[in-house]
């Protein structure tokens, strides 16, 4: 039997068995960014330590950043005082910081692959959960905590346990106007918010091998919504042809090492796997969430599900949900009235998201009432918008165009939902509180999807319009 | 702090029960506690928009309980800490007291952080979880102990074995969870294990 690519991955990473029976597994990529970094910086500062491979290292500023006036200093104090703890803590330390004024800066999970710095048979670390959405390139993306990174920091080294590795095929067509979102959010509703625990997902099958890279980003990058740490799609020619050219990407000589190298990653066709789980892409609908988490999702043009109909133990979370949502069972979930509609996230906030949000908006104007903000997930992201003529279809429609970051997937800066609003919104969480307000509540859904909703000004089926 | 300081054999003391499933990151610690460069101050947020109202008023929640006040043990149900890998969740529930925690089940990042801390999470049955929630609201003050040598919780009369993940439970009574230093005391094999990855020797300029 041979081996699937994260025992491969696995095997060439790690150093050492540790007295716990944890891997010692060296990080060939560290991604940091303002949150989850500065106390990682002050442990190290306090044990007298130095970043080990500074040059392995790589900054941005995500989260906190406006994207309204991204003038220094922020009007948020305490998102000033982070930026600044970046800024020290990277030029202390030697590491590059994709900054405001780098031109190159953006969400972590869309500068590093668009940079060419995420590489299939990576390991690839950052603070922050999604993570993995680098698997994406046949790498593996681990999500870690702030003492983990002033692991990394020290040592480029982390201790960890091996998940095992779970193969979800997903075979056949997706239908028109069906894209990966749907996909991701069609599994986790299959599989369950806490399927994943324990397990790296490789997705694999004809319609995964169809999409592209960006598409395949937003799969791996809701992984970890299903409970999966890690998850990844074996690198092909799809992933060889867009990285090549790529400034972080290697050249010349090394490009051809590097692609010998890459060819040799992919999942052998025996190998082996913990479990292996099969979908039909034909039977996945456009998703929407309606509850209080990822895995409370339900095709557009599906009612909501009775309690009775639920497993036992999701019973109590699916009625903690109508409850804070306003929703009944039975009822639909299209025309659900929706007050905000946000595009952006690590999850839908490249270039090919934009470009489908805006062929939904081409001409026409969004619900009067509505607010409606796109925010792409790059400074790179908004130039190439630009070029394109796409931030002139946003504005026409009356969306805002904003500046690149985080925003409203989880409000730590002024992009917030207020009081109870009901939000239409790419991003990757819906959880109670997470997009700024106590009572607000998050539907989540593909970029189209929430173009057209912000067009009826409530949940409409994007394949009717 | 030696590594004698560092061993979590037994950790003592009395009960918060936290009811819920699937209770997430954004739940434990809003991500506007986040807005901060240390971890000091973080136990203020810990659950604040399920334990205040809008006003800053007191809802009906287990930490604002007098009854469980300086409980450091909390019992959960399943998929606890899903979400974010945000440390601040552990660190909040920590600096408010907590020092071991028993749950139906855990999400991985959040265990991984407990054990990066010295908590140690542990797991029981649904039927153990729900007799220790019981007992704790009915004697609040009852002493439990989490036994990471036998894997037991004690909880008045009631004695039970729970799981945890071996290697988290060596380097909890070891004292060596830790890591920085074990990790930086195999610098030769790192190094050698650097050497070997083919991407490791092309250049990293743009």
């Amino acid at each position: 039997m041979s081996q699937n690519l994260f025992d491969k991955i696995w095997d060439l990473h790690a150093v050492k068995t540790l007295p716990t029976g944890q891997t010692q597994l060296f990080i060939g990529l560290h991604l940091i960014h303002e949150v989850t970094s500065p106390q990682a910086f002050a442990m190290l500062k306090e044990r007298g330590l130095s970043v080990l491979y500074p040059q392995r290292t790589f900054a941005t500023v995500d989260h906190i950043v406006p994207t309204g006036d991204q003038h220094r200093p922020f009007g948020d104090p305490l998102a000033e005082e982070m930026m600044q703890a970046l800024e020290e803590n990277t030029r202390a330390h030697g590491i590059r910081f994709f900054n405001l004024e780098s031109g190159r800066q953006g969400i972590v999970h869309v500068i590093g692959p668009e940079l060419g710095l995420t590489q299939p048979g990576m390991t690839i670390a950052c603070g922050d959960s999604h993570t993995s959405t680098h698997g994406a390139f046949g790498s593996i993306g681990l999500g870690v905590g702030t003492t983990q990174i002033r692991d990394i920091l020290a040592t480029q080294t982390l201790a960890l346990n091996k998940p095992e590795v779970r193969r979800i095929q997903v075979d056949g067509v997706l239908g028109q106007g069906v894209v990966s979102k749907d996909i991701i959010l069609y599994l986790i509703s299959r599989l369950g918010v806490k399927g994943g625990i324990g397990y790296a997902y490789e997705y694999a099958g004809s319609a995964i091998e169809a999409l592209d890279m960006e598409a395949r980003m937003s799969i791996c990058n809701m992984s970890i919504e299903g409970g999966a740490r890690v998850g990844y799609v074996n690198p092909d020619q799809t992933t060889f042809d867009y990285l090549e050219g790529r400034p972080y990407a290697p050249k010349g000589a090394d490009w051809e090492k590097a692609v010998t190298f890459w060819q040799s990653l992919a999942s052998g066709p025996d190998a082996h796997y913990d479990d292996q789980v099969s979908f039909n892409a034909a039977d996945i609908e456009p998703m929407v969430t309606w509850g209080i988490n990822p895995g409370q999702a339900v095709g557009v043009g599906d009612t909501l599900p009775d309690l009775d109909s639920l497993p036992e133990d999701e019973r109590p979370t699916a009625a903690k949900a109508y409850e804070h949502m306003g929703f009944k069972p039975g009822q639909p979930i299209a025309g659900a009235k929706i007050d905000v509609a946000f595009i952006g996230s690590c999850t839908n906030g490249r270039i090919s998201d934009l470009r489908a949000a805006a062929a939904v908006l081409k001409g026409r104007k969004v619900k009067e009432k509505v607010k409606a903000l796109v925010v792409p997930g790059s400074m790179q992201v908004a130039v190439q918008a630009h070029e394109e003529g796409l931030d002139d279809i946003f504005k026409a429609a009356g969306f805002q165009w904003r500046g690149a970051g985080c925003s409203m997937c989880l409000a730590m800066n002024p992009d917030k939902l207020q009081g109870r609003e009901l939000s239409a919104s790419s991003s990757n969480r819906n959880f109670i509180g997470r997009q700024g307000s106590p009572s607000g509540r998050t539907l989540l859904m593909s970029p189209a999807m929430v173009a057209a909703a912000a067009l009826a000004g409530e949940v409409t089926d994007v394949r009717k319009l | 702090m030696s590594q004698e300081d560092l061993k979590r054999q037994e950790i003592i003391g009395t009960g918060i029960p936290v009811p819920g499933n699937d209770i997430d990151t954004d739940r434990i610690i809003p991500a506007r506690y986040l807005k901060c460069v240390s971890f000091e101050g973080l136990e203020e947020g810990a659950f604040y928009d399920v334990r205040f109202d809008e006003e800053g008023r007191p809802k009906d929640h287990p930490f604002n309980d007098p009854r469980f006040q300086g409980g450091s043990i909390l019992i959960v149900q399943k998929n606890f800490g899903c979400g974010s890998s945000r440390e601040h969740a552990p660190q909040a529930l920590m600096r408010f007291g907590m020092r071991g925690i028993i749950g139906e089940s855990f999400a991985e990042i959040f265990a991984g952080n407990c054990t990066a801390l010295g908590i140690p999470a542990v797991t029981a049955s649904q039927e153990t979880i729900s007799a220790l929630s019981e007992t704790v609201e009915k004697h609040p003050d009852t002493q439990i102990v989490i036994d990471l040598v036998r894997k037991e919780v004690t909880c008045g009369s009631l004695k039970t074995p729970v799981e945890v993940p071996e290697s988290a439970r060596q380097a909890l009574i070891e004292g060596s969870w830790d890591t920085t230093a074990q990790l930086l005391a195999n610098q030769r094999e790192i190094q050698s294990t650097a050497a070997a990855i083919p991407y490791i020797r092309w250049s990293v300029e743009a």
